[in-house]
């Protein structure tokens, strides 16, 4: 019983902040799937490219991307930027910096770009060569047959699997706390040291998570049942 | 090469990785010609209408098209292939557009018609197929015989000189190969050329002008519909007809 009304304390307490950081995490990952969308199409092509270097540099940086953790990918966006020289703007953006947040985004947008070309890929693959066959016979080229008839089929096919990786991000964006971006994760750690509670933060966070993770894959469910239906008809 | 042919084929070859599946072909083909394909599975009818319009790359020879050659010279293949539609067995209609837009989008991104011109020919062309009713439907309503005549109907918008058939009726049900011939016969008698791979011996005898068998990587035999169908005494021949009629 003192759990719950510690639980409860800490919750009516810093509820707000709470709240401030799932905005932020939603923000992070709904733009780091949109941008990473359009990055990881785009990467996609390249690597179905006939062109064997534009094809091999982006095998190699899917590879590499995907062969690496995340965790070094964000140290690595937030200390190699400076180092570069690329001096990222500094305001206060959803409650927090947004040097940080650019740094947590352009790292998640990487990382994420290379699951995503490999998402598009077996898009692309997996629709009929007939398909091609007849944008070309008509007299598209290459690049019109991919944007007329191919991409726009492959991507409502992989709708379904760009949705899951939106729910992956928002899970892996709480690794972005490591770089002192103030998102659910690294809120839910202030609010540890600040209540004086190690634990009922974590539940309120794991909560949190669940319930952005469940009603986005229920949504991911529904789109799955419906395109099911249409292929059929 | 003499005017007079839209297709000229000159000891046309091709290998799948040392497989050799066309060894020399040749063929002459007249504006308004209709040209049956027929021969055994396998014996490379796919394979050399699909080296005509460049879905498959020969490995020698020389393919004329309207005098030029399509191999050897400077072309623009996306031009070429505009001017030389093709129907394919399993129809490739686009399933993530309607009728209407299968029709009008090569038109329109190609030949730079406005969507009020395109739409006209578009239904101009649905009439003379039998499904203007089915503008607005997505290819997936529509049963085999209805999507073949699509597909005929969507070559037909680029307003092509020559037309490739790859067996158009050989994925249908029974019932459905009339409608498709039909369109086809009709489509003849326009003064189109067409080259039309089939198992229909029937549409072969009655339409074509010309017949071609195919058999081993050559054309074994070639001449009028009699000529071939009748008195032939080719044993190859005889021996195919025999299988399919
Ligand atoms: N893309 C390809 N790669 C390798 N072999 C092929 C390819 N396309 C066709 N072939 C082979 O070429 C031969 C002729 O095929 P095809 O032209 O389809 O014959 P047909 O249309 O007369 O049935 C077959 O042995 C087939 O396996
Ligand atoms: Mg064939």
């Amino acid at each position: 019983m003192a759990f719950l009304s510690s639980l409860a304390h800490v919750f009516t307490k810093y509820g707000s902040m709470f709240g401030q950081a799932a905005l932020l995490t939603v923000s992070l990952s709904l733009g780091t799937v949109l941008i990473s969308t359009i990055l990881g199409s785009l990467v996609a092509f390249m690597k179905i490219s006939k062109n064997k270097l534009i094809s091999s540099i982006a095998s190699v940086y899917v590879a590499f991307i995907r062969g690496t953790p995340l965790l070094v990918q964000i140290y690595m966006v937030f200390y190699g930027l400076p180092m570069l020289g690329i001096k990222l703007p500094t305001f206060t953006f959803l409650g927090a910096d947004f040097s940080r947040f650019s740094s947590g985004l352009i790292a998640l947008v990487i990382n994420s770009t290379a699951y995503v070309c490999e998402i598009v890929r077996g898009g692309i693959q997996s629709i009929d060569i007939g398909q091609t066959e007849a944008a070309r016979s008509i007299g598209f080229n290459k690049a019109q047959s991919m944007l007329y008839i191919v991409f726009p089929q492959a991507f409502k096919n992989i709708l379904p699997s760009l949705g899951n990786e939106f729910v992956s991000i928002i899970k892996e964006s709480s690794q972005v706390s490591v770089i002192g971006l103030a998102e659910l994760m690294y809120t839910t750690n202030t609010v540890r040291a600040i209540s004086f509670t190690s634990f009922e933060p974590l539940i309120i966070v794991s909560l949190i998570y669940f319930i952005l993770t469940f009603v986005l894959s229920t949504f991911i469910k529904k789109l799955e049942t419906k395109m099911a239906k249409s292929n059929r008809a | 090469m003499p005017e007079e042919y839209i297709i000229e084929v000159k000891d046309l070859g091709k290998n799948f990785d040392g497989l050799e599946v066309l060894k020399s072909i040749d063929l002459q083909v007249k504006k308004g010609e209709v040209v049956a394909i027929i021969g055994p599975s396998g014996s490379g009818k796919s394979t050399f209408l699909r080296c005509i319009n460049q879905l498959e790359t020969a490995t020698k020879g020389d393919i004329y098209f309207d005098g030029v050659d399509l191999l050897k010279d400077k072309i623009d293949i996306n031009k070429i292939r505009q001017k030389m539609g093709m129907v394919f067995q399993q129809f490739n209609l686009f399933p993530h557009l309607t009728i209407e837009k299968n029709i009008t989008i090569g038109p329109m991104k190609l030949l730079g018609k406005s969507a009020a011109e395109a739409e006209a020919e578009c239904d101009r062309l649905l009439e003379m197929v039998g499904l203007a009713d089915k503008k607005h439907a997505y290819p997936s309503s529509l049963s085999g015989g209805q999507k073949q005549r699509i597909a005929i109907a969507r070559a037909l918008a680029m307003n092509p000189e020559v037309i490739l058939f790859d067996e158009p009726t050989s994925a249908l049900d029974p019932e459905m190969v009339g409608e498709v011939l039909q369109v086809m016969k009709d489509l003849a008698k326009t003064g189109i050329t067409m080259l039309v791979v089939t198992h229909e011996m029937g549409f072969a005898r009655e339409v074509a002008s010309k017949v071609i068998f195919m058999d081993n990587g050559y054309i074994a035999c070639e001449g009028t519909p009699t000529e071939v169908f009748e008195n032939n005494e080719n044993e190859r021949v005889k021996a195919f007809l025999q299988k399919v009629l």
